[in-house]
Formats: C-alpha cells, sequence, structure tokens
C-alpha cells in the first residue's frame, strides 16, 4: 500500500519518547498515512479505468486494509501489562478521541444508521441524539474520575470502591453479558461485508475477518488496538462522506450535504403528500390491502379454506376443459393450481407471511413528522418510546465498559477531559451526515425511481433488485408498467451500500464503503473483545483467584482467553442467530441499569456502600431484564411467557427502553440500601477524595495500577 | 487526610458547573423533545423539531463537554489540584 509501510516502518512509531515528541511524531505518522490512504484509492480508480475487475477490486480493499491492521497489531506487539491493558497511559487526547470514534462506531452505526433514518424518518433521531448525547454524561460524571482512579477495568473500580468480591463479580458478568452480545453483532458484520465484498462464503468471511481482528489485539492488546483504531477511524470517515458530498453534488451543486439536505427535505416532503392522495398509489396500496384481508381470512378459516380453495381451482380447470376453452386460458388455470400450497401447514406459512402484506398497504410515513400517530393517545406512545429509547441509548453510552475503558489509556485527567470533547466531534462527524443522506437518498428514490418506467429502470436499481430482494424489490402490483412508490420494499441497509451507485461513481468507491463498514466493525469488534478478556484474565483470574501472578502470567492468560472467546463468538456468529439486532440494543439498556447508577454512586456519594451498591446493581438488571423477557417476541419465547405483550409493559414502553425502569430502581435501591446498612471506612471514603482531585497535596494513595 | 476549606470550594464549583451542564442537557434532549410536534414552524427547510434533533442538540452536545473540559482544567490550575506538566 502506497507510503504506509515505509513511514510506520521504523518500528519505534507506537513507544514512548516525550510527550510532545511522541504526539508531533504521531500526527506525522497519521497524516502520512491518510495522504496514503487517499493515494491507494486513487491508484485504484485508475486500474478499475484500465480494467480491474470488481472482483479484484473486493480482493485489494479486504487484503490492504486487514493487512494494515494486521501490521499495526505486529509492529505493536507487547507482553508488558500497562501496555497491554491500557497502552501504557500515554495516548493523546486527540488520538484516543479517534480512537474511541471508531470503538464506538460499529457496523450498525455506520451501514444501519442512515437506513433506520430513511426508513423511520424522525423516529431514527432517537439514535442520533442517543449515541451522542450520551457523551455529555461520560464528560460529566465518569471520564475523568475514572481515568485518576487509572486502573484497568470497570470492575476493577467497582471492586476498589465497594470493596470484596461481589461488586467486582456483578460488574464481571454484567460487563460480559453487554460485550458479548454485541460482539457477535460485530462478527455477523465483518462476516456479510466480507462476502459483499468478495464473494466468498459467509463462514469464510467471518473466519478471514476473524483473523484480522486477532492478530491485532492478540499481539498487542489495547496499544495495538489503539493505534488500529484510528487508521480504521480515518477510513470509515473518508468512506461515509465521499459518497454523500458527491450525492449531494449531484442533487443541488453544494458539496455540503449537511446544510442543503434542509431544502431536499422541503421537496421530500411535498412529495410525500402527492403520494398520499396519488390515485395510482392509492390503487396499489388497495390491492395490498385486499390481498392481506383475504389471507387474514383464509387463515381464521383453517382447514376448510385449505381445501374449499384447493376444490375450487380443480373445479376452474375442469370446467375450462369442459368448455373447450384456449389452451392458454388452461394453462394458466394448471399453473395457479400447481402454485396452491401443497398442505395445511404450507396454506398457514403463505398466507401469514400474505396477511403481512397489510404494512405495506399503509401510506408513506412523513419523513419530518414528529411522533406519528392515528391519534393523540398513538402519538403520545409514540413520543413516551422516543424519549425512553433516547434516555436508554444516553445512559447506556455512558455505562458500556468497552467506551469507559478508553479512557484509562490518556496521559492525565486533563487529557481524559479534553479527549471526551474529541471523541463526541469525531462521531458527530458521521452522525450529523446520517440523516442527511437518509434525506438525500429519499429524495432519489421518490423524484427518480418512482415513476420510471419498469424497462427502464435506473441502473442501480435494477443491479440491487437483482442481487438481493431483502435489500431491494420493486414488483408491478398494478402492472401499469410505470414504478409507484408503493410497489417498492427497500432494506434499510441498501441506503449506504448503494449510496456509491445512486451518485453515480465508479465501483472503486463501493470498495471503498465496504472497506470502511468493515473497518468500523472490526474496530468495535476488537475493542469489545478486549473489554470480555479482561473482564476475565485481569478480575477474575488475577484479582479474585490467583492475585500473586506475575504480570508475564497475567498478560499470556488474557491472550489465550481472547482466542476463546474470539472463537465462541465467531461460532455464534456463524449460525446467523436471528435476534442479534434486538441483543444489540438490549445491550445499551442492560449496560446503563447495571453500570451507571454504581459507578456514578460511587464517585458523587461518599455514603454509597457495598451492599447499596451490589444490590442495586442486581435489582437494575433484575427488572431491566423482567421487562425485556415479558415483552420482547424472541425472549417471550425462549421463557415461555403467555399473555399478550400489552398485559406487560408498562406506560406502552417497548422492549428496547427496558433501561427506563432499571436505572432509576438501580439508583432507589443504592440509595435506600446504603443508608439502611453502616456507611463505608475512611480508606473508602478516601479513595473517592482520591479521584475527585486530579492532584491531592498530602494523598499518599497511589490507585493507578502497573 | 483532611481536606482544606479551598478543596471543598473546588469541589462545589465543579459540581454547579456539572449541574449546570446537565441541565442544559435535560433541556435540549428531553424539553425540546416533549414538544416536538408543537415545534414544526419552518427553519431553513426542516422543522424546527427535526433540524434539532439531528443538528442543534448535537452541536450542544458537543459545545457542553468542550465548555467542561475548558472550565475544569482552569479551575484545577486556580485551585493547585492540577497534574504536573503532560503537554
Amino acid at each position: 500500500m502506497a507510503g504506509i509501510p515505509e513511514a510506520s516502518g521504523t518500528g519505534g512509531v507506537f513507544s514512548a519518547g516525550s510527550h510532545k515528541g511522541f504526539k508531533s511524531q504521531l500526527k506525522k505518522v497519521y497524516t502520512w498515512y491518510t495522504g496514503g490512504f487517499v493515494t491507494f484509492v486513487i491508484l485504484l480508480a485508475i486500474a478499475e479505468q484500465m480494467g480491474l475487475s470488481r472482483q479484484w477490486i473486493g480482493y485489494v480493499f479486504l487484503l490492504a486494509t486487514v493487512g494494515l491492521y494486521a501490521g499495526i497489531g505486529v509492529m505493536s506487539r507487547t507482553s508488558d501489562a500497562a501496555e497491554y491493558y491500557v497502552a501504557g497511559r500515554r495516548v493523546p487526547a486527540l488520538f484516543n478521541g479517534m480512537a474511541t470514534g471508531a470503538d464506538w462506531m460499529s457496523a450498525a452505526s455506520f451501514i444501519g444508521m442512515a437506513g433506520t433514518l430513511y426508513l423511520t424518518g424522525f423516529g431514527g433521531l432517537a439514535f442520533v441524539m442517543g449515541w451522542t448525547g450520551g457523551y455529555c454524561l461520560v464528560a460529566l460524571f465518569l471520564a475523568p474520575y475514572l481515568r485518576k482512579f487509572g486502573q484497568f477495568t470497570i470492575p476493577d473500580f467497582l471492586g476498589a470502591r465497594y470493596g470484596g468480591h461481589i461488586p467486582r463479580s456483578v460488574g464481571i458478568f454484567a460487563a460480559i453479558l453487554c460485550s458479548f452480545t454485541y460482539v457477535v453483532a460485530q462478527i455477523y458484520g465483518v462476516g456479510l461485508i466480507t462476502t459483499r465484498l468478495t464473494g466468498v462464503p459467509f463462514e469464510i468471511g467471518i473466519f478471514l475477518g476473524l483473523g484480522g481482528i486477532l492478530v491485532c489485539s492478540f499481539l498487542g492488546g489495547m496499544r495495538a488496538v489503539t493505534w488500529t483504531q484510528v487508521a480504521q477511524y480515518i477510513i470509515l470517515i473518508i468512506a461515509y462522506m465521499i459518497p454523500v458530498i458527491w450525492l449531494s453534488v449531484k442533487q443541488t451543486g453544494i458539496p455540503i450535504p449537511q446544510i442543503v439536505y434542509g431544502k431536499q427535505l422541503e421537496k421530500v416532503t411535498a412529495l410525500e403528500e402527492k403520494f398520499l392522495k396519488d390515485p395510482k398509489e392509492l390503487e396499489v396500496r388497495g390491492i395490498f390491502k385486499a390481498r392481506a384481508d383475504e389471507a387474514s381470512a383464509n387463515l381464521k378459516g383453517l382447514p376448510a379454506t385449505f381445501s374449499a380453495g384447493k376444490a375450487k381451482l380443480g373445479g376452474d380447470i375442469e370446467k375450462l376443459k369442459a368448455d373447450n376453452a384456449p389452451a392458454d386460458q388452461v394453462a394458466a388455470a394448471e399453473k395457479a393450481a400447481a402454485a396452491y400450497p401443497k398442505d395445511e401447514a404450507a396454506a398457514k406459512a403463505q398466507w401469514t407471511k400474505d396477511a403481512g402484506l397489510a404494512a405495506r398497504a399503509a401510506p408513506p410515513l412523513r419523513h419530518a413528522e414528529a411522533f406519528p400517530g392515528k391519534d393523540d393517545a398513538a402519538r403520545d406512545v409514540s413520543r413516551r418510546n422516543f424519549l425512553a429509547l433516547v434516555f436508554c441509548l444516553m445512559v447506556g453510552t455512558a455505562a458500556l465498559p468497552h467506551i469507559l475503558m478508553r479512557y484509562y489509556t490518556t496521559p492525565s485527567v486533563r487529557q481524559a477531559r479534553e479527549s471526551v470533547f474529541w471523541s463526541l466531534f469525531f462521531i458527530f462527524l458521521l452522525y450529523f451526515t446520517a440523516p442527511a443522506l437518509g434525506v438525500l437518498a429519499k429524495f432519489d428514490v421518490y423524484s427518480f425511481l418512482v415513476g420510471s418506467e419498469f424497462a427502464k429502470l435506473p441502473q442501480w436499481a435494477a443491479a440491487w433488485a437483482a442481487v438481493d430482494p431483502t435489500l431491494l424489490s420493486i414488483v408491478d402490483i398494478n402492472k401499469d408498467g410505470i414504478v409507484q412508490l408503493a410497489e417498492i420494499a427497500i432494506g434499510g441497509d441498501i441506503i449506504v451500500l448503494a449510496t456509491p451507485e445512486i451518485a453515480g461513481l465508479p465501483y472503486v468507491v463501493s470498495g471503498l464503503v465496504a472497506a470502511g463498514g468493515l473497518a468500523a466493525a472490526l474496530s468495535t469488534a476488537d475493542g469489545l473483545l478486549l473489554t470480555i478478556a479482561n473482564a476475565l484474565s485481569h478480575d477474575f483470574y488475577y484479582k479474585m483467584l490467583d492475585p500473586n501472578a506475575s504480570t508475564a502470567r497475567r498478560v499470556t492468560i488474557s491472550k489465550i482467553l481472547l482466542l476463546v472467546v474470539a472463537l465462541v463468538a465467531a461460532t455464534v456468529a456463524a449460525q446467523k442467530p436471528a435476534d442479534i439486532l434486538f441483543l444489540v440494543s438490549a445491550a445499551f439498556s442492560l449496560a446503563a441499569a447495571a453500570f451507571f447508577p454504581a459507578l456514578v454512586c460511587g464517585i458523587f456519594w461518599k455514603r454509597a456502600n457495598r451492599w447499596g451498591a451490589t444490590l442495586g446493581m442486581i435489582a437494575g438488571l433484575g427488572v431491566t431484564f423482567y421487562y425485556m423477557a415479558t415483552t420482547q417476541p424472541w425472549l417471550r419465547g425462549v421463557f415461555g411467557v403467555t399473555g399478550s405483550v400489552a398485559d406487560h409493559t408498562w406506560w406502552g414502553i417497548s422492549a428496547i427502553s427496558a433501561g427506563l425502569w432499571g436505572v432509576p430502581l438501580g439508583f432507589i435501591v443504592i440509595i435506600v440500601v446504603s443508608l439502611l446498612t453502616p456507611a463505608p471506612n475512611r480508606e473508602v471514603q478516601e479513595l473517592v477524595e482520591h479521584v475527585r482531585y486530579p492532584n491531592l497535596t498530602g494523598d499518599t494513595m497511589v490507585t493507578t495500577g502497573t | 487526610m483532611q481536606l482544606s476549606e479551598k478543596h471543598l470550594e473546588y469541589w462545589s464549583k465543579n459540581l454547579r458547573i456539572t449541574a449546570i451542564l446537565l441541565f442544559i442537557w435535560f433541556l435540549v434532549t428531553f424539553v425540546t423533545g416533549y414538544y416536538s410536534r408543537e415545534l414544526s414552524f419552518n427553519f431553513f427547510g426542516w422543522t424546527f423539531a427535526f433540524w434539532m434533533a439531528a443538528q442543534g442538540s448535537l452541536i450542544i452536545y458537543v459545545v457542553i463537554i468542550w465548555y467542561y473540559a475548558r472550565y475544569m482544567n482552569n479551575l484545577d490550575r486556580d485551585y493547585d489540584v492540577h497534574e504536573g506538566e503532560d503537554e
């Protein structure tokens, strides 16, 4: 790859000199790296013009980027504990911000977010607000204090602050619970993108990506992961911006999509009003409604409807034959009979699916309308759920261990504070752009795809509909030869993946976008795997089982565990678990309920004690989990919950926002139980003072781990 | 160890700025969010509520964190609890 091996080939790039020298050296390395990456993409674009095939572009992107991450991993290999766990605590604020950005933005942010915004309009903005506003809580309540405490993991803080093994154990359990589901989703994403990029089978894609993750975190732990994440951030932000900017230029002539999409949104809103009343649209939605109604009626009448339908088709053929009808009519009737479900079970499956068409009979949603609903009561529930989701995502952000851990790696409290700012700034760049992409893509679909002739679909639409019907399917329902909006079924992921083609860019940009998605998934997976392996090796093995273990032994055990966890996660991901998306969003509510109250009380309330924190964490986790288990379809199935969902929901809040109950309950239990049991001892109170002041004269306590 | 008068003052100033910034965060997120249907006037093409949720609140979050870091880093110096040079 152009420029990169030369720039970082000096070997000592990621080792310390003076802080200032280190920082300026880093800036130099990453500037060269960015230049090198851009040159690489340009060279590949030229190669494409000269006839390099799409498949090869995919291979080159995959090998070059994964090879690059592996290279950084090899250069940063280490077996020193402070290096392995917290990158030697000398990551400057700016770079820690970039690393946190990559750590934070997963495959879901990169690929899924703009699609969610396309599909749900205003409702999707809950993710944009929740996943950024949470950093305010990180900055105000956690990052500087955790940095002053300066150990290696989040259970470390719970163990030291509340004393004893119990709070630490609950912390380990919760950290693994939220991180594991999340890492499975990332590895799943890695498999999907690798498959799309190169065409290898899904399972092989997973293990290829896994190799890229492992060589990095296995050899160098946090140190390697940090410097790789910075590199991955740069790739993912370039990959996200180029197609959106291009699309903006194509539609408006102005290359700043974030500013101009307000005007596009106005046009989209006008088009929506047109589609709501358009007779052709009404016709298509009417056809869907009729089909769904018929299927529902058939379902209700089973098994009588099955035999009646079959008999009728048989009768039709007989009658046509008896009347000497033309051969093509007979053939059509026979075809209809052949397409009829073979038995009752098949009929039930088919009709259940058709009854689901009711969703497509619904009028298009107004993109800019807040809290849509058919009446005031429905709008109220929609508003409550929006705010509850924002709350859970924010508090969850401020409680996910793999994010909080990153603030242990800065050189000082001062830089930890600045680093939260840089983190949010770098995350902001992408999240500020995603809603623009959603609107620009919608404008393109509404004004160019809708109304085009089926014979002459835009090239990108024809291509994607052929590749993957779950992402895009366009069927001429009312047989008028013209595409109506209601005839398009679109999957969220296509928005980011197809933008380069919608914008008319060469294939190399599609490859770049896939490489960006891969970077987002790999960087998040790296951070999560480290969190899990460290919780097991550092918190469980070293702190609880064998406190006399040597540093070398701890790091070795951590590396072995990392391998094991990665393989287990990959095995789970290879099964393609169906409800993975729900599990990821569940991680936020679970983390919020488990960690946030205990961490905040630990810093801001000296009186909080061991029993309060332990019971508070358990109560918060417990109620959150209980609420999910009784209201989420998949978990209800697992636990055999009966009765309707509506009976179990409280104020109509959906399962994804279960943390809304867990977080306040956690706080209440911590406060009540702490007040009922004796205050923590003098030593713990001094620990609290110690973390509150970046530097306290006369304070002899040293908590920084080595 | 015993905390001095000055140390306590530092902490209460920290709590005060934390509370103020948290209040702004709450206002932007939940109060504006709650009234999103009412705040539907046109704002350069966006409805105001849409713009706030998609851009306005994000900008305010970034500013909150930037201001807190700056304020606290200065406060550390004023109250002599800052760390040794790390630049």
